[in-house]
This record gives C-alpha cells, structure tokens and sequence, in this order.
C-alpha cells in the first residue's frame, strides 16, 4: 500500500515538472523589458546600414521623414526567438499627393542578406485618399547554427529598411511619419536545434578598434539583446528529455510492481 | 523492498534537480558590455549653402517671402546646432546684381566659414542677406565641398534653392557625383522650396549621388526642423569605411583583412579582393552596391568566395526591383579546423571574394564614375556544428513521453517476472 503511494507521488510531481517545462517553451508573450520604455525609444531613423538607428524589441520607433527617404533601423533577435516587425507611414495629406504610394519593409540579416517574410503584408500600396500605410513581416524562427549555404536566419543584428518604392513623381519630398515597432519572442524548444555560432551575425563585433583614438563603433554593436547573447544551449528539450527519464524510470517501477501483486505471494507458506 | 523503492524515486528526483541546475540558461557570450560610444576622432562639419537668387523675393510660404522663411530657420537651426558640429553657411547669387549671366554664374560666397559656431555673428551675417542675382547651384558645390576639405571628419552639405541651374554647361548633379567619388565621405542634402518638376529632378539627382535626401519644403516649420535634423544626424559617430581598390582578377586583388571598405564599381565590372582565412575562423563578408544614378528597373548582386584555384565555395546574391538605395548580399565561409603539427601554424587559405551586379541603365547616363560598393568583412572563431537536427539530441513533445513510459513499463513488467520466476526456481529448488 505504502508503496504505491509513493509512486504515484512521485508520479504526480514529475507530472508537474513536465506540465509547467511546455508551459515555458511556448511564453508566446512578447517581451518589452520594463526598463526600455517609451521614453527611450528612438525618434530618428538612420540612412543606411551603417548609420542605422538601434531599436530595442516592443519599442515603438518613429521618425520624419521625407517621402522617398530610406529609413534603416537595426534591433537584435537572438537563437530560438521568432521576429515581427511592424511598420506603419502616416502620409502626407491626400490633397497634395498626385497618386498612389507603395511602400515596402524589408528585414536584413547582419550580413545584409534579405530575410523572407513567412506571413504578414511587407508591401502595400496606398491610393491616393489613404492616410496611413501600414506593413509588417514576420520572419522565420532565428535558428542557432545553419549551413553556409542556406541564407537561415541566425542570431545578430537584423536591419529593417523602410522606404517607398514607386509613387507619382511629384510626392517625392513630401513630409511623412515613420514609426516601426519590432517584437521579438520565443520559439519554444521545439525549434531549438544543434549547433552554435561562435558569434552572432554582428557587423563590426569584431573589428579591431581603437579606442583610445576615441573611433566610434557601427552602431548595430550597441544593439545587443538585454542579458547578453544566450549560448544557445538552454532549450526546454532538456526538462522534456530529463522529464521523460524521470516517467520512465516510475514507469519501470510500476511495472515491476505490478508483477508482485499486491500482498503477500499466495504459495508462501504460513509461518514465514 | 519499501526502503529501497522510495530510495529508488529519491535519486531519480535528484538526478532531475541536478540536470535543471546543471543546465540553466548560461549568459552572454560575445557581450563585453562596453558597446562605447567614443566620440569622432574629429567634430563634424557641416556647410549650409543656401541660395540667395532673385527668386526667393517670391511670397509663397505661408504668406511670407522666400528668404524670410529661410532666415528665420536659419536663425532657429543656429540657435539648436550641436556643440561639437563645426557649421559653416555658403551662398549663392548673393552679390551680383547685373545682368551679365557669365559673371552671375560665378556668383557664390562663402558668408561664414566653417568652424566653431558663434551664433551671434553667424545669425548678423545672414540678416545681411538680400535676393540679389542667379543660381549656379553647380559652382556652389565645388565651392562647399572646398570649404569642408581636409582631415577625415564626417561632412555634410544641406543645399536649400528655389530654382534650378540655368547657368551649365556644369550639371549639378555631375559635380555632385564627382565629390561623391573622391571618397571623402561627403553627403549633400537638398531642399526645394518650390514645387517644380524640374527643380526637383536635379535636387533629387543630387541627393542620389551622394547618398543624401530630398525634401519639398511647403512651410517655414517644416524647414527648419528638416535642417535641424540634418545637422543633428551629422553629429551622430558613424564609422567611415576604408577606401580600397579591387582587383580585375584574384591574383590582382587587395589583400583586406577584418574591417569597412568601399569601393567603386563600373556597370558590368567584376571586383576581386583577397582574404586570408585561417583554419578555425569563419570569414564574413557583406556587401553592397549603392544605386546613385538613374538605373533601369530590374538589378542583382551576386557575392562569390573562391579558392586560388578557382573552386567556388559559397556564395550570395540577391535581386530586386523597382526604387532602392542599395542592393546587398553576404556570405559566410567556416574554415574547419585542422590538426597542425607541434609548434607549427596551419597555413591561411587564400579567399577570393568575387563582387558584381547586374545594374544597367539607359544610354543617357554617365557610367563614370563607378558606382559606390560597400565591403564589411568580419573573421569570428569558426561556429560549432550541428551534430543533430535537435538541440543536442534531444528529444521534445507528448510521443517521447509515451514512447518513454510505455517502454518503462514494458521493462519493469518484464523486470518483475523474470525476477518472480527466478524466486520460485530458487524456492522449489
């Protein structure tokens, strides 16, 4: 009797490791960390790879802008988290444009390799009585390691570039408003794969620099993901692993105990 | 048989204790922490050059001249200049009032050097001004970018005009590409102050060819926040890449090591540049080819890395359509490991990066100079390779579970009977 007890005991509590390990895997909740606030989001846009401007995930950038500039922004998404990015352009009032705009978004990776959207909408076009213009692009799950010959999405810097891509002539030069708002989540461990990078796709992490000539750094280093870059080696794979060793094991157990029956064997003699 | 089964489940549960300790997420491996800042080497400098033509008599911002809305931006953009920007003011048709187009043609000056900023006698020297004469929008530019000349600072040229250049044979937008080619890193924004087709065909060819903007101004606010962004984005540290010079072949190229380099290539040209990578790095290359001139609608880039021999080992490409500032690609290439004999560095194997594009244009634009590319090359530490699709091995999901517990309990079952059946072998025995 007391035996069984025990065993499902232990049952129940390997149960309730397990049941909170997919719990955690799959956090599908965005993750603005408290200390980036709004205050802090940026309010400029840079101009090319090089001057792009840091945006931490859940921050709403925004910008002014010039119809026909390219905007570049740059967040960080390490191994394991999946990345959306939202955009949306209040235009210029329709009175003074001559025809519909199209815009579109487009997500670089640290190598400046185009990213593919695996959903969401990174062109649009307005017509010309539109007031606002709004695109996103979700990209495919950020994986730890890949082939040199597959572009995949790895952990680094990725680059958002905002811009308009055919419009009538005339509305160039018109005053327009940015704002882009990347949001980054976890996969869960049933994306974690092998592998790792020694170190993240950031453009510059590793040219030698001279600090005290007092050179300034590309800007994608300051874009690094709070806490640091993960290893890659955490993955919920290994509560489901050691969970499932766990119920094996009591499963062996019960089995084993199933065989005794329960009470003493019938052929034993009275006496023993 | 009870002690020992609750001994059993105990080490199972410390056994699980000791993996998730074991294994909790361990931090940061490439964050030093101090991502610093530093400030430039030298301040920025800046030239406002702005036109002073007859034209900007015209009273059509908001109910104010031309000139009237430029210098009160001006004053507002002086008052907000960043401490360390060096701010110089050109301009041009300011002086001479006749009407002898030769001579107005040359009619640009430079009203305020470039230097540090005293906001008094900057902003006295501009209420000085009054519409006067011409537009030679082309003179002015080489004048500012004289003006802006030496040491490797970031420069910036903001050009605010209400009229094109009439004067020739000097194109702005050629002497625009022209300094934008002599790789001082030299970007000219421009405003427009008038809605004109024209006007904003030469200031948007401008701007292109430096990599600046473009910007219809239709109210006195919107110009001076413009400028004032302008300047600001001067101010910010960027890092300035590293001339250089590819080769028409592999043997004739550069040897680069990690860093930020530019480059101009022609329509059709192939770019070769060396690197040498040893065994247990991984090289990274990024490229990009800037479209600064009028290109035809459909382009590409594609990034080879090659052997000396001519093998080729990865490579990157990418294409597109329609407007664009750029088209990039990159690729990576981890050199494994080798084992090197005592005392001995393995040798570094030679790369060949191969850059070209597919860019075209129609036959009215100029191929010289070439087009601006732009290299950044990184040498990390070779990446760990995937011995597994899953993370480590392991497994994930409710099939491993059952899978799991149905072959424990299988083996427990078969555990218990051959232990059963050895104990009544003994007993009858």
């Amino acid at each position: 009797m007391r035996t069984t007890r025990v065993v499902s005991g232990a049952l129940l509590a390997a149960l309730a490791v397990l049941g909170a390990a997919p719990a955690a895997g799959a956090d599908e909740t965005p993750s603005p960390s408290p200390s980036a606030g709004e205050s802090a989001a940026p309010t400029e846009a840079g101009t090319s790879f090089r001057t792009a401007t840091a945006v931490k995930s859940g921050q709403l950038a925004t910008a002014g802008a010039s119809t026909g500039d390219y905007l570049y922004w740059v967040f960080p998404a390490d191994a394991g988290q999946d990345a959306t990015v939202r955009a949306k352009v209040a235009l210029p009032e329709s009175a003074q444009r001559h025809g519909a705009q199209t815009w579109q978004l487009d997500v670089y990776d640290g190598l400046r390799r185009k990213q593919a959207c695996t959903y969401g909408s990174s062109t649009a076009t307005a017509p010309k009585e539109a007031t606002s213009v709004s695109l996103a692009c979700h990209l495919r799950t950020v994986r730890s390691w890949a082939e040199q010959s597959s572009n995949d999405p790895l952990p680094g810097s990725y680059f958002v570039r905002l811009t308009v891509t055919s419009l009538a002539d005339d509305d160039l030069g018109l005053p327009v408003k940015a704002e882009v708002q990347p949001a980054v989540v976890d996969a869960g461990g049933s994306k974690a794969v092998d592998g790792a990078l020694t170190a993240p796709l950031v453009p510059g992490a590793t040219t030698v620099q001279d600090d005290a000539k007092g050179e300034p750094r590309q800007i994608s280093v300051q874009a690094s993901p709070e806490g640091g870059w993960a290893s890659g080696t955490w993955s919920s794979r290994w509560l489901w692993t050691a969970g499932g060793a766990v119920l094996a094991a009591l499963a062996g157990v019960a089995g084993y105990a199933m065989t005794r029956g329960s009470g003493r064997p019938a052929r034993v003699p009275q006496g023993y | 048989m009870i002690t020992r089964k609750r001994l059993a489940a105990g080490a199972c549960g410390a056994l699980l204790a000791a993996l998730a300790a074991g294994l909790l997420p361990s931090p940061a491996l490439a964050d030093d922490g101090d991502s610093a800042e530093g400030a430039p080497k030298e301040s920025p400098k800046v030239e406002l050059v702005l036109d002073v033509s007859g034209s900007m008599r015209a009273r059509d911002i908001d109910g104010q001249s031309r000139m009237a809305a430029a210098k009160q931006a001006f004053n507002e953009v002086l008052d907000a200049t960043p401490e360390e920007v060096r701010l110089g003011i050109r301009t041009l048709g300011a002086n001479y009032a006749g009407e002898d187009k030769k001579k107005g043609c040359e009619d640009t000056r430079q009203l305020y050097p470039v230097g540090k900023l005293d906001r008094t006698e900057a902003k006295t020297a501009v209420a000085t001004l009054a519409p006067t004469g011409f537009t030679p929008v082309g003179p002015a530019l080489l004048g500012a970018a004289k003006d802006l000349e030496g040491g490797n600072a970031t420069r910036r040229i903001v050009l605010i005009t209400d009229g094109e250049d009439t004067c020739g044979p000097l194109d702005p937008c050629v002497v625009a590409r022209e300094i934008a080619a002599k790789g001082t890193h030299l970007v000219i924004d421009t405003l427009g102050l008038v809605p004109n087709a024209k006007i904003r065909q030469q200031l948007t060819c401008i701007a292109e060819a430096t990599g600046g903007t473009y910007t219809a101004v239709q109210h006195k606010e919107q110009l001076s926040k413009r400028v004032k962004q302008l300047v600001d984005r001067a101010a910010d540290p960027v890092v300035n890449p590293v001339a250089t010079k590819g080769g028409a072949s592999c043997q004739a190229a550069p040897k680069l090591t990690a860093g930020l380099y530019t480059d101009r290539a022609k329509f059709g040209e192939h770019r070769w540049y060396q690197v040498q990578v040893k065994p247990g790095q991984e090289l990274r290359a990024a490229v990009s080819i800037g479209a600064d001139r009028a290109v035809n609608n459909d382009y590409g880039i594609l990034v080879r890395a090659f052997t000396l021999s001519g093998r080729e080992i990865v490579r990157g490409q990418e294409s597109g359509d329609g407007r664009t500032d750029v088209i990039s690609s990159g690729l990576r290439y981890p050199k494994s490991d080798v084992d090197a004999e005592k005392g001995q560095e393995p040798p570094a194997e030679t790369v060949c990066l191969q850059v070209s594009s597919s860019f075209s244009a129609p036959p009215s634009v100029k191929t010289e100079p070439g087009m601006p590319v732009e290299l950044a090359l990184d040498l990390v530490d070779s990446p760990k390779k995937a011995a597994d699709v899953a993370s480590f091995g392991l497994g994930h999901g409710w099939w491993l579970l059952g899978v799991l517990v149905l072959v424990g309990l299988l083996a427990g079952l078969v555990f218990g009977w051959l232990s059963r059946w050895r104990v009544a072998v003994w007993r009858t025995n």
